[in-house]
């Protein structure tokens, strides 16, 4: 049998998936399928599509053609497909967004009482948990601008996680810290990937993808070229244009 | 020519008097105006060209024409309809502090709910898009997140606002009303004596906008508490 009794459907799943800005094709007939629990690092240069992939995922993006199926719902223009996706999918972002006005605990308590409707001591009892799971509930009073970049991601993390997300995206979230502070936010993601929570990672921290990652995908002028295990993917690289990154970004 | 400092100190208490004027047709403006300006934010960037275009023209007039012009169509040009007449507000348009509020409050909306849009559009994306991604609707992003920053972002455009529409009252004195402008004039019809009169007036209108200036200054400061280091 193929299609063994326990083999389940794949939790994202694109099909053909092609996004256009203007005249511009930034995906082309994308497809992808990830498993519940599959950890998977995203790589590829500036431009490539890797963003914008993961953002069509939420639907911060809409893609032109093809299917997008997200924990059985389907992105259309469906308001409540939309809401309900967003509501199992936690995100992360490169420049972090907290919200500037509120302070570190209004940030993480605020999406669960508006969307979940949970009342606000338990709001509060679970954001400090999720603070203290990424190991800095000494801020929650503080605002967003009095914490290091690496703080603020992650406090950013914690505000996903307070949804209590099925999946988690990462939008290339260590690119934009100091060197010093890529470890602390890369420790939490990995605590992550050990408790099994579905996470797709932008990132050229290829440590990380090594040492986390189920599998690989390397992405290249809105295609994905090749998709490996990290042995694999490192080691022993199919396509010409995958090598040449690796050459390029593993050279010094 | 020579300067009467006794003038300026007899007449200032009287010119004071009108300063309750002076400060209702301020608050009074300032407060429906701002108000109205928030509809008029929401109807222009309201994606509907229904609700647009409506906002848009009412921006383009009020904005556009001076605001003496706008008070004198008002209590000199509305009169002449009979509709207007017969409306409800009538009562209102009938007397000279209603005129005044009316064109203050329309001119001062105008203005306002450009500050606000402009404010609205300074508000970084990544915030909404955070927004978004924790599932938050379109309508609790705008009040929790895009409302409060693009406030603040306003204040210092919109505290530029009050202090002309504070000097912009005084207008309201060639519609006969008596504010501190208009009983300056009668001193100065009944004294001949403008110089020191309105420099006299001046002192006050510079003493209101520094107290103005002052507050808002305390607002920013309060509302900016999260970004200082």
């Amino acid at each position: 049998m193929i299609n063994s009794v326990t083999s389940s459907e794949p939790i994202i799943r694109l099909k053909d998936v092609d996004k256009f800005f203007g005249g511009f094709q930034a995906l082309k007939k994308i497809n992808l399928n990830v498993e519940k629990g599959e950890r998977i690092v995203v790589c590829g240069p500036s431009g490539s599509g890797k963003s914008t992939m993961i953002r069509c995922i939420n639907r911060l993006e809409q893609h032109n053609a093809g299917h997008i199926i997200v924990n059985g719902h389907e992105l259309t223009d469906q308001v409540k497909d939309i809401d309900a996706v967003r509501r199992e999918v936690g995100m992360v972002f490169q420049s972090f967004n907290l919200f500037p006005h509120l302070s570190i605990i209004d940030n993480l308590m605020l999406a669960p009482k508006l969307v979940r409707k949970t009342p606000k001591p338990k709001a509060r009892e679970q954001a400090m948990s999720m603070l203290e799971r990424v190991r800095i509930p000494e801020q929650a009073d503080k605002y967003p601008s009095q914490l290091s970049g690496g703080q603020q991601q992650r406090v950013a993390i914690a505000r996903s996680l307070c949804m209590n997300p099925e999946i988690m995206l990462f939008d290339e979230p260590t690119s934009a810290l100091d060197p010093e502070m890529i470890n602390e936010v890369l420790e939490v993601m990995t605590d992550l990937a050990k408790e099994g929570m579905t996470m797709i990672c932008v990132t050229h921290e290829m440590g990380f993808a090594r040492s986390v990652a189920d599998a690989v995908i390397f992405m290249d002028e809105g295609e994905i070229v090749e998709r490996n295990t990290p042995e694999e993917f490192f080691n022993n690289p199919k396509s010409d244009r995958t090598k040449l990154f690796l050459s390029q970004i593993l050279a010094h | 020519m020579s300067f009467e400092f006794s003038l300026i100190i007899d007449s200032i208490p009287k010119m004071l008097a009108g300063i309750g004027i002076t400060l209702e047709l301020l608050l009074l403006s300032m407060v429906i105006g701002t108000i109205l300006a928030i509809f008029i934010l929401l109807m222009r960037i309201s994606n509907r060209w229904y609700l647009c275009w409506p906002a848009m023209s009412f921006i383009y007039i009020f904005r556009g024409t001076p605001i003496l012009i706008q008070i004198f169509i008002i209590y000199y040009g509305f009169p002449q309809f009979e509709f207007i007449r017969e409306s409800i507000f009538w009562p209102m348009l009938r007397e000279p502090y209603g005129c005044a509020v009316l064109a203050l409050t329309i001119n001062n909306a105008a203005y306002v709910s450009e500050i606000f849009r402009g404010g609205v559009n300074g508000v970084d994306r990544g915030y909404l898009e955070a927004g978004a991604a924790l599932g938050l609707s379109i309508r609790q992003r705008f009040i929790y997140i895009t409302a409060p920053i693009a406030i603040r972002l306003s204040i210092p455009a919109y505290s530029n606002d009050v202090i002309g529409l504070m000097k912009a009252t005084a207008l309201a004195s060639t519609i006969t009303l008596l504010d501190m402008m208009g009983i300056a004039r009668t001193i100065v019809a009944e004294y001949y004596a403008p110089y020191e009169i309105f420099i006299s007036l001046a002192i006050i209108y510079l003493i209101m906008t520094w107290i103005i200036q002052n507050a808002f200054g305390l607002l920013e400061k309060r509302m900016s508490r999260h970004i200082r280091q």
